[in-house]
């Protein structure tokens, strides 16, 4: 049978995306379930324990407050790993081969690895939303926000772990970014607080800081409130992955880290 | 038609080391080539630029007639690849291996399944189709990397030293399969260390060194450049001889000789020599390893 070169990268990328949910799948235990784990316990410890003595954030419950961020973490945590320690893991096995081999073009390796991410991503916030559902009841007011955000962010660090994956020389340098820069990002990015709690200085430096447009883009969502304007952080976030697509691009047709 | 066309390729890795000096090759299609060298010679890379491995530094490469600077994607559906290093991803199973391989080729998972099927049962792999790689034999191993390399039929194979490590029953099975291979019209391209695997199975070969190609003939041209041979007499008893002199015999054993005849020698002559010394000819044939010797000649200049 005759095939378009469209419809042959469009199987290839298939191919990638299919491979990429058998990979989570088959090792359920390391990808789907510690962030529903570690999600779960925080909704314990800071929602129900240290939330009680907190009072009402601008109309909602601290509990109520956190589902948003905390969900938002669960999808950039697993949206990031999943593309950086797959790609990185066909890259250190030499099975990239495979595919660089092959006709697939960049756009559709990339779009493959980006998709799994994604995937894996939005799969675990909604079971970390489904968990929330047992410790209060989150409001939803603007479905089509909360859908554009989590796109959004999945997209972004899907791309972001890519781009990490690609520079990653050695097993440590698929964590340093995880450990140094994310971790920090997302705990100062609005999960657990508001920023107008912070003294103006910290207001300011938050500002720089793009997890909290994703946080704060998502829980107006729910809520209808954010520090920040929603239509900026949109705006923001495209422009991100647009950055991003355009480095991941470039990067691979240099062959930077994977061809000599 | 030509497989592969290669003109003024030259590779400088970042490092600065040159890998490929000016190389010039052609392949004719349905050709059986052997490219031979040292470890560290340029084969591997030669082949890395050849499957978009490796980029490289100036020069023109054409596959099939198509320039890889060009339409390399069209160039790549011509080219089947069996590398040197074992690459398979080590936790898939090895049907999704073969399938997964086939879609990066942007054939369907139905119609891969059935080229799969087929390519597991010819290369003794069928049983193994639900393990992982890390549970199979180094041979194993690679078959499966030949079948993967053969999952979109190309014209053209690259194998770089694909019998090493394997035993040597395994390697005259996959010999006897490159063989067929070649036989339906398939180009191939091997790099080897086992030079009886070039004189066995190859038609033309090139001797790569230091980045450049220094020979480049028929096999049995570049065997019979050799001035001389050494042959493995077998007689039913040896015996000391003044006519036998001048061929300086080594005596293996009891019924066994070596003699290393040049060109002007005939074997005429040195049989009639040995009836006149009054042994028996039971046997005769050339020691082999003949290319090996023009081999280590070459390299040694």
């Amino acid at each position: 049978m005759i095939r378009t070169a469209y419809q042959e990268q469009f199987i290839a990328f298939e191919t990638i995306v299919r491979r990429e949910i058998m990979r989570f799948l088959r090792i359920w235990t390391q990808t789907l379930l510690p962030p529903v784990i570690t999600q779960t316990l925080y909704f314990v410890i800071f929602g129900k324990f240290i939330g009680s003595r907190i009072g009402d954030i601008q109309g909602v419950s601290y509990m109520a407050f956190i589902v948003p961020g905390l969900v938002m973490m669960a999808v950039i945590n697993s949206a990031f790993s999943n593309v950086v320690s797959s790609f990185f893991s066909v890259k250190f096995q030499r099975s990239i081969e495979e595919v660089l081999v092959s006709p697939t073009s960049n756009v559709a390796i990339i779009a493959g690895y980006v998709m799994g991410g994604m995937i894996r991503g939005i799969l675990v916030g909604w079971i970390v939303f489904i968990v929330s559902i047992f410790f209060t009841r989150p409001n939803v007011e603007h479905i089509g926000i909360i859908l554009i955000f989590i796109l959004l962010t999945a997209l972004v660090f899907s791309l972001a772990g890519l781009t990490n994956a690609i520079f990653a020389k050695k097993f440590d340098d698929v964590s340093i970014f995880p450990t140094f820069v994310l971790t920090p990002l997302t705990y100062l990015g609005g999960v657990f607080y508001s920023i107008h709690s912070l003294p103006g200085f910290w207001q300011k430096v938050s500002l720089f800081n793009p997890v909290l447009y994703m946080v704060n883009g998502f829980r107006y969502g729910f809520y209808g409130f954010s520090d920040v304007s929603v239509i900026s952080s949109i705006f923001f976030l495209i422009v991100l992955s647009g950055i991003l697509i355009y480095a991941n691009v470039y990067l691979l047709q240099k062959g930077t880290g994977i061809k000599s | 038609m030509t497989a592969i066309q290669i003109t003024n390729l030259t590779k400088t890795y970042a490092n600065g080391t040159q890998a490929l000096k000016n190389i010039n090759l052609q392949v004719e299609a349905g050709d059986f080539f052997a490219l031979l060298g040292a470890n560290g010679a340029g084969k591997t890379t030669l082949i890395g630029i050849l499957t978009d491995l490796v980029k490289k530094t100036s020069g023109q490469v054409k596959i099939s007639g198509c320039d890889i600077d060009h339409d390399f994607s069209k160039a790549k559906k011509f080219i089947g690849v069996v590398p040197q290093e074992i690459n398979l991803n080590i936790f898939e199973r090895v049907i999704d291996i073969l399938i997964t391989q086939a879609g990066y080729f942007g054939i369907p998972r139905q119609e891969a399944f059935g080229e799969a099927q087929m390519l597991l049962k010819r290369l003794g792999l069928w049983e193994k189709r639900m393990n992982v790689p890390r549970t199979l034999s180094g041979g194993m191993k690679r078959r499966l990397m030949i079948a993967r390399a053969l999952m979109h039929q190309p014209k053209v194979l690259f194998l770089d030293e694909p019998t090493a490590g394997v035993d040597v029953e395994i390697r005259h099975e996959m010999w006897q399969y490159l063989r067929e291979l070649n036989a339906a019209g398939m180009t191939i391209l091997l790099t080897t260390h086992y030079l009886e695997e070039v004189e066995q199975m190859c038609r033309n070969a090139a001797i790569i060194k230091g980045g450049e190609i220094i020979m480049c003939d028929s096999v049995k041209k570049l065997v019979a450049v050799m001035e001389r041979e050494v042959y493995v007499v077998s007689v039913q008893q040896v015996k000391p001889s003044v006519v036998l002199e001048k061929y300086q015999p080594r005596v293996i054993d009891e019924t066994t000789l070596e003699v290393e005849l040049s060109r002007k020698d005939t074997l005429h002559d040195f049989v009639f020599h040995l009836a006149q010394a009054e042994m028996i000819l039971t046997d005769i044939r050339p020691k082999g390893h003949r290319l090996e010797k023009l081999f280590l000649e070459v390299l040694n200049n």
